[in-house]
């Protein structure tokens, strides 16, 4: 216990605003590159975590429960996400037999 | 002394953990075969868990343990199951779209860092209270001031769950209008 609490003591704020940024933006990438809807999905699951480390860290450093609290909704509204979001990949499938995302191109102008 | 060792050692825990996130993130977006990606992320969202440990927010790393690596995998496990994807179907983009899109995620990094730095000067993370994250703690928080948000969010669930059965279940007969 107390080696737990003198860990954070000596990392900064910053370096964990740098990680959860980074991990953001691998993702955003991800979202980018790929055209497999299931691999953008994840790409979307690892943003959602990413916001929820740094909300925690930020909880931590000004000792606000609150934070930590919002996490756990975030998780919530993660699984309804991944439910939905699945049942309509299955959907795509069904329909185009592929998850290609460039199939889905009628909205395209 | 003893206190010294165990901060150099739990520092340096940080620094290694979240070079094996970043590292299992970009296996993630990388991998060609789709199972081995859900595999990766299994990885990483293990990291994760450590890192809520080492903040000793020790509810939120069970939760993310049982929800994340547990109940959603599994359910990206079983949708890729459903469909299928043995052969590695997936025609990649041409190279341009891939060096515009790292291009892309590196100046939303850039940006982000250089908004966020902003925030905290490089303060050390200190735990002022080491029951912040414990279940006692969280529990009192959530059931006095978040209880209608919490009551909402199991209607959001319960809509989810109708809408996912609603979309998945294939229609006996498409109806032509």
């Amino acid at each position: 216990m107390e080696s737990l609490i003198n860990t954070v003591k000596s990392v900064p704020l910053n370096h964990y605003i740098l990680l959860c940024s980074i991990i953001f933006s691998i993702g955003v990438m991800g979202v980018l590159l790929r055209r497999n809807a299931i691999i953008i999905f994840m790409s979307i699951e690892l943003m959602l975590n990413s916001v929820n480390l740094l909300l925690t860290a930020f909880s931590v450093y000004h000792g606000d429960a609150s934070g930590q609290v919002f996490v756990f909704f975030v998780m919530a509204l993660a699984a309804a996400e991944v439910a939905v979001g699945l049942a309509i990949i299955v959907m795509i499938y069904r329909n185009t037999n592929s998850v290609d995302t460039n199939v889905l191109n009628r909205l395209k102008w | 002394m003893g206190i010294r060792y165990f901060v150099n050692i739990n520092m340096n825990t940080f620094y290694f953990i979240a070079f094996l996130s970043i590292f299992f993130s970009i296996l993630v977006i990388t991998a060609k075969n789709p199972v081995h990606s859900i595999l990766y992320l299994v990885l990483t969202f293990f990291t994760f868990t450590v890192q809520y440990i080492l903040l000793n927010a020790q509810f939120l790393a069970v939760v993310n343990f049982i929800v994340y690596m547990g109940a959603i995998l599994v359910l990206f496990l079983y949708t890729l199951m459903l469909i299928n994807l043995n052969k590695d179907s997936e025609p990649v983009k041409s190279n341009m779209v891939k060096i515009a899109a790292v291009l892309g995620g590196g100046c939303l990094l850039v940006v982000l860092v250089g908004c966020l730095k902003q925030v905290g000067v490089a303060d050390p993370v200190v735990l002022k209270d080491p029951g912040l994250g414990l279940v006692q703690n969280l529990g009192k928080v959530l059931f006095n001031e978040f209880l209608l948000p919490f009551e909402i969010s199991s209607l959001l669930l319960l809509s989810a769950m109708v809408g996912a059965v609603l979309l998945a279940t294939k229609d006996p007969k498409p109806k032509s209008v």
